[in-house]
This record gives structure tokens, C-alpha cells and sequence, in this order.
């Protein structure tokens, strides 16, 4: 084989480049997110709506605009409103230091805001 | 191994006839392939309601604030050009409205009354048919013509088959900016706007409606010019007063079955 040396170095450079990100330097901090000041508890629990909340507002418009059911009973039995303006938002009143911080760091673009209107920033 | 044209044509005959008979037909019949064809929508739920209004145009009323009691609350901009306007509720004239039904000697007072016009929320609802996504629903529970926004493509296919223009295209973004809507009014926080490339148009208020209130309309009138009730209870306020007013309805010979009855 030509250029061995050559060949190799390149190839280790290029593997040792790409995997940079699981290896090199720490991973960015996990966000801090601002939390609603009057309530201590959302609808569900924490662990469940930081993992399932895309799944619940999908669920929701369903409900919502196709059942005509606008309801929500949580585990705890409260029953909400089914609603991201209205109900959601009203709590997290800040798109920007909420929704946006979180999204941006797991790098996702939910186009919810194209129509829903995010509450008036107040920064 | 040879096959002669004699054999070909033995399988490729007895290959037509199952095809026909068989699968082929059975691809033909009437079924779930049609995408909404008549008579494939959901059968209304017994005991199942049908929201109508009465629009009552011998009533004095401020109708301009019906337009505005709705179109505020649901984030509908205000643009002047006529090709790109948005409307929910709107006044037209009787040739508009009632296009065959008018005379050439028509009263001045007929000619120059603006007629309240809005969705029909049709039994039969041409739109509904048309829609290929099925964003535009009849709510079998109510019969409200209802649009999921989060469906709608925005290929118009609606557009073209509402007889009434009661749905209206965005063909730009309807908001200016974060808080404002297209024609400078503020935006309702507790109600979503629509983007760029939705149909929309009026939903009798679905939201209202659900929470056991009327139409943001009806609410807004003064002197009983619009009636909003169930068409299917018999003793309803609404029905109480089709039995002893004469109504009419837009262009019935389409056979949407509109829901909106006038007193012309």
C-alpha cells in the first residue's frame, strides 16, 4: 500500500475529529429553566411531562378540536382546561426562558408558535 | 420451457376474467379507497344536536359589531385588499346572498340592506366532502362544520366547493408582529391565529359553544337579530321561531342543507 503513513494519520485524524463530541471537552450544561412562580406543581408530574409533554399536547389538539372534549384529568384528579394558551402558559409565562431554552439545547423546532400566540415577554 | 401462442392466450383470458370478477371489481366498488365520498361521513350520534341561527335582517341591529365581537376574538385580520381578505362574518348585499332569488324590481330598502353572511355549518356539507386530509370535520356530536388547523394543506379544495366563499385563504401571514395582527389590531392571547397557507373561516364558535355559551356574534347583538339553538330540538327558542317567521336560505338548490335561516 502507498503512503501508509500518510493513509493512517488521516484516517485516525478524521475518526479522532468526528467522535470529538463524545469524547472531547464536557458536555454543555443542561438548561435552567424558569420556573412558575405561583404553582409548585405542574398538571404531572416533573419527570413525566419533561418526558412526555409533546406526546400530551398532541393528544390534546386531538381532543380538542376533533372530540370536541376540552378536559383534562390529571393522575391527581384535577381536572384542566386543555389548552397550551390558556392553561400552560399561563404558568410558564415566558416562551423565551421556557419552551425556547429547552428546545434550543435538544435542538428540536416544534412549530407551535406559527399560530399559538406566546404570552407577551416581559424582558 | 416454450409456451405456444395458443396457451398464452388461454392464461391471459382466464387472467382478465378473474381480474374482472375478482380483486379487479373489487377495487372498483364504492368503499374506504374513496378519500370522503357522500355518504362515508360519520353518521350524526343519536340524539345528536344541529347548531343553527336565525339572522333575523328585519331586526335593527349594529351588525358591523357582530363582525367586529368575532373577528376580534378570533384573531382575524383586517386587510383591505379583496383578494387576500380574511372573513368569518361578513355583510353582502341580497344580489350576493341570494344570487336567482332577486327581482328587477326589487324594494329600495332590499337593495340597499347588507345581509349578514357566515358559514352555513351545512348538514351536507360540500366542503367536508372535498377535503382530502379530513381537516375540515362535521362534529358528529353537533353538527358544527369545524377545521383542524393542524391538518389543513391549504390546497383550497374547500374553497372551491363551499357555494357560500365562507372560507377565506391566507395568503400571507396574518400577524405583523408577536402582538399585532395584519391591519394594526391587537392580538387575543387566549385564542391561536392561523399561518400562512391555512384556509379558515368561521366555527360557530366551537370554543364557546362547548363551555355552554353562544356565539361570540349572537352575544353581541341587541335587539334579537341573531338566534343561534339546536335545529333537531323541537322546542328550541330557534325552532319556536322558523315555525311562525318565513325564512329562506342561500342558494338551497345546491343540496347542502345550510343551517343559517334568514329573514330577509
Amino acid at each position: 500500500m502507498y503512503n501508509t503513513g500518510k493513509v493512517l494519520t488521516g484516517l485516525v485524524l478524521f475518526v479522532g475529529f468526528i467522535t470529538y463530541p463524545f469524547w472531547g471537552g464536557e458536555a454543555s450544561p443542561v438548561p435552567k429553566l424558569q420556573k412558575p412562580e405561583k404553582e409548585k406543581q405542574c398538571i404531572e408530574p416533573v419527570a413525566f411531562m419533561r418526558a412526555q409533554h409533546m406526546q400530551m399536547l398532541d393528544d390534546w389538539r386531538n381532543d380538542v378540536v376533533r372530540q370536541a372534549t376540552r378536559k383534562y384529568t390529571a393522575v391527581d384528579g384535577k381536572q384542566h382546561n386543555m389548552s397550551l394558551q390558556n392553561t400552560c402558559m399561563k404558568c410558564h409565562t415566558s416562551k423565551k426562558e421556557f419552551c425556547d431554552k429547552c428546545h434550543t439545547y435538544a435542538g428540536v423546532s416544534p412549530f407551535c408558535w406559527t399560530c399559538h400566540v406566546p404570552p407577551k415577554e416581559t424582558t | 420451457m416454450a409456451i405456444d401462442r395458443r396457451d398464452f392466450l388461454k392464461v391471459a383470458g382466464l387472467t382478465t376474467v378473474i381480474g374482472l370478477t375478482g380483486g379487479g371489481l373489487e377495487l372498483l366498488r364504492p368503499g374506504d379507497l374513496d378519500a370522503s365520498a357522500p355518504g362515508h361521513e360519520p353518521a350524526a350520534a343519536p340524539g345528536a344536536k344541529q347548531w343553527g341561527m336565525l339572522v333575523d335582517m328585519s331586526r335593527k341591529e349594529n351588525w358591523q359589531a357582530c363582525i367586529e365581537a368575532c373577528h376580534n376574538l378570533h384573531n382575524v385580520p383586517s386587510i383591505d385588499d379583496k383578494k387576500e381578505e380574511i372573513k368569518w362574518i361578513w355583510q353582502a348585499p341580497f344580489q350576493e346572498v341570494f344570487p336567482g332569488s332577486e327581482s328587477a324590481y326589487m324594494s329600495d330598502v332590499m337593495k340597499a340592506r347588507q345581509f349578514m353572511v357566515l358559514c352555513n355549518h351545512c348538514a351536507e356539507p360540500a366542503c367536508v366532502r372535498v377535503c382530502p386530509t379530513k381537516a375540515t370535520f362535521k362534529r358528529p356530536e353537533d353538527g358544527i362544520v369545524m377545521m383542524d388547523m393542524h391538518r389543513c394543506i391549504g390546497c383550497r379544495f374547500c374553497m372551491a366547493g363551499c357555494p357560500y366563499g365562507a372560507r377565506s385563504f391566507n395568503w400571507r401571514e396574518p400577524r405583523l408582529d408577536a402582538l399585532t395582527l395584519k391591519g394594526g389590531r391587537k392580538i387575543n392571547l387566549e385564542y391561536p391565529t392561523r399561518e400562512r397557507g391555512v384556509v379558515e373561516k368561521c366555527t360557530f364558535c366551537a370554543e364557546r359553544v362547548d363551555e355552554g355559551k353562544q356565539p361570540a356574534c349572537v352575544e353581541a347583538t341587541r335587539n334579537g337579530g341573531l338566534v343561534f339553538g339546536d335545529l333537531n330540538d323541537p322546542h328550541s327558542e330557534i325552532r319556536q321561531l322558523l315555525r311562525v317567521k318565513s325564512t329562506i336560505r342561500r342558494k338551497p338548490e345546491v343540496g347542502t342543507n345550510p343551517s343559517i335561516f334568514y329573514v330577509v
